[in-house]
């Protein structure tokens, strides 16, 4: 048979593409036209250039809540990715044990965002939630509405305690995925404890690792709707992130263009950031 | 370097076993002596494995004792009891240089760095790897990998045993001979136990100075090649070693005839057997010619191996291969006779002696 050479290949992805037009392109597009507008309401539009971009990326509002976002996913995957690696590790490898410590680990992950902050919101209240009249009664002066050192501890408490569990799913499948030989091997040579965690554990779960590192770091930049319940981005704004600060823009004082300039800058972030991560992380697989 | 003492050891991996058939391992008995070159060689499934992981500690016995030197170490975990053991496929430590690979069991005990230098720069000379020192181990090809679990295996100069778990399966057949010559002269000037897991005869009868050949979880023969090849001690021996295996013919024992068919052959030997065993006449192909005396054989096809023919046929309605020497004729009516010393009798599938 003669093979024809015609671009009708195309035509096959044009459903994809068209689904992704509508659910992604179009209200990017849409968010970088406001960007660049400006408007008095009545629908009336006004040519506007960079000026949004230059407001946004020169208040201090906006530097103070990126410092808050990286500092805030900075801190939580220093703490999440090597609690998931140790509970991974702990975990049991045979037995019902197995099954009982996976449904224990997903049980966090299947709870919505807001559930989660309405839980710490009341737990953590020193009138009537579990874990706060119990530190109050301690003589520990605590509130997350009053204090900042006391709204970010529970916003970051909050957030191990939701997602680490991701870590440890992903981390796990890592080390059930090493092959008995490299355990028995490792005997064999008289390998440490240590050494067999480092040179054989670690770089086996190197790859689901970096995708833990990757996901949380992400998901983490985005956060919002957690802090939102609990701190309302407060006190102050000390625990107003990027997202929260947006929304307060767009929604509550309906600033379209400068909350659209905002929009774009931190997608470009968190991609480039996201990028730079994984190609630091993988750079070391191909000079081998 | 060790003797070691495999003390009525048996090995089930359910928990409570009963029947004989739950035991991967039956009942292992012997002593293998120091500096010897042993092959474990039988077909998959027949607890070779699971003996090796004994004698490492990797799997604990449920019955019996195991001793080096006259020294019990059945409750010794494998770190403290100085073995070396390759495994069927490779285990590199990806992160790790080819030298560093190469280095970490003997750095794990403590051996000071410049007698590391002298012994992994020696393994990786014999292993041909000398260039490839400062790579990443990751980057390797299995072959190159299994190398280097192979050096780690041999890297250490003060181990008890050097156990080998079909290390050259994922090698190619030239350097299959190669590595194999290797371990074999390494063998003979470091006098170290060795002990080689195949199911490949060949590997096993080149290797060693003593094949085990196993069988449903039991030592069935321990013992030269010559040995295996002559005197069988089980029917088993004789169709898993030689090729083509061994021909058995159920016969019936008169004193010291066997009658086979309608023909009545010499023994030479009354052989002992119990009432209500099973007896069979066991001959390799080697031993038996085709002229004109003897039984008559219906010749079914012949293959030309070289040197020799392999005949196919039927001898008493059962299914033979005799051994041609080359330019040997095949006459008319062809009958084929059995030369006595490669008579073996078997009773319940055992070997009788003919002492006994």
């Amino acid at each position: 048979m003669n093979k024809t050479w015609n671009n009708k290949a195309w035509f096959m992805i044009l459903p994809a593409m068209l689904m992704v037009m509508i659910s992604a392109v179009i209200p990017l597009m849409t968010v970088v036209n406001y960007s660049v507008q400006d408007t008095f309401g009545n629908n009336e539009f006004f040519w506007n250039g960079t000026e949004w971009f230059r407001e946004v990326l020169e208040s201090d509002r906006f530097w103070g809540a990126l410092v808050r976002n990286f500092a805030f996913s900075f801190t939580i995957l220093l703490i999440e990715i090597p609690l998931g690696v140790f509970i991974a590790l702990h975990m049991p490898r045979k037995g019902i044990g197995v099954s009982f410590c996976l449904v224990l680990m997903a049980l966090p992950l299947l709870i919505p965002w807001n559930v989660v902050g309405t839980i710490f919101q009341l737990l953590c209240r020193t009138d009537i939630g579990l874990v706060g009249y119990a530190i109050a009664s301690l003589g520990i002066p605590y509130s997350y509405a009053a204090d900042p050192k006391d709204a970010w501890i529970t916003v970051v408490v909050m957030d191990v305690w939701h997602w680490s569990s991701l870590v440890v799913l992903l981390a796990y499948a890592g080390l059930v995925s090493i092959p008995d030989a490299y355990y028995q091997a490792a005997r064999i040579d008289g390998a440490s404890r240590w050494s067999v965690f480092r040179y054989i554990q670690l770089p086996k779960m190197k790859r689901v690792l970096i995708i833990a590192f990757l996901l949380r770091f992400m998901d983490s930049f985005m956060i919002y709707t957690e802090p939102f319940v609990v701190t309302g981005g407060g006190p102050g704004t000390s625990t107003t992130f990027l997202s929260i600060d947006l929304v307060k823009r767009a929604i509550g004082q309906f600033d379209l263009g400068p909350a659209a300039a905002m929009s774009i800058i931190y997608f470009l972030i968190i991609l480039l950031v996201s990028w730079v991560f994984y190609t630091v992380m993988t750079s070391n697989d191909e000079t081998a | 370097m060790a003797r070691i003492n495999l003390d009525h050891i048996r090995h089930a991996y359910g928990i409570r076993p009963t029947a004989p058939q739950d035991y991967a391992l039956r009942e292992v008995h012997h002593e293998w002596a120091d500096g010897g070159a042993y092959a474990l060689l039988g077909p998959s499934g027949c607890g070779k494995t699971t003996l090796l992981n004994i004698i490492s500690g990797l799997v604990r016995p449920s019955e019996g004792h195991i001793l080096f030197d006259g020294q019990d170490v059945t409750h010794l975990p494998t770190e403290a009891r100085n073995i070396a053991q390759v495994f069927q496929f490779p285990v590199v430590y990806d992160t790790m240089t080819v030298y560093d690979n190469l280095a970490f069991p003997l750095r794990n005990r403590g051996v000071p760095e410049d007698l590391v230098a002298t012994r992994v720069k020696n393994i990786l000379e014999m292993l041909e790897l000398s260039d490839r020192a400062d790579k990443k181990a990751r980057g390797l090809t299995a072959d190159q990998k299994q190398k280097i679990s192979l050096g780690r295996g041999l890297v250490r100069s003060d181990v008890n045993a050097i156990l080998f778990d079909e290390p050259l399966t994922v090698i190619d057949p030239h350097l299959k001979w190669v590595l194999r010559s290797q371990l074999k002269s390494l063998h003979r000037h470091s006098r170290f136990t060795m002990v080689y897991v195949t199911h490949d005869q060949t590997e096993a009868l080149t290797f060693a100075d003593k094949v085990v050949v196993m069988y449903e979880g039991q030592i069935v023969q321990i013992g030269t090649p010559e040995e295996l090849f002559e005197k069988p001690k089980h029917t088993f021996v004789g169709y898993f070693i030689g090729s083509p295996g061994m021909n058995v013919f159920p016969i019936a024992l008169e004193g010291r005839k066997a009658r086979l068919g309608d023909a009545a052959i010499d023994l030479g030997f009354a052989p002992k057997v119990a009432a209500g065993q099973k007896t069979e006449l066991g001959i390799r192909p080697e031993f038996m010619e085709i002229g004109k005396k003897g039984l008559p054989v219906s010749i079914r096809k012949v293959e030309d191996i070289g040197r020799q023919k392999i005949v196919r046929g039927d001898v008493a309605g059962q299914a033979v291969s005799i051994v041609m020497k080359e330019g040997a004729e095949i006459p008319s009516e062809p009958r084929v006779s059995f030369q006595g010393k490669g008579i073996n009798i078997y009773a319940d599938s055992w070997r009788v002696g003919q002492e006994a």
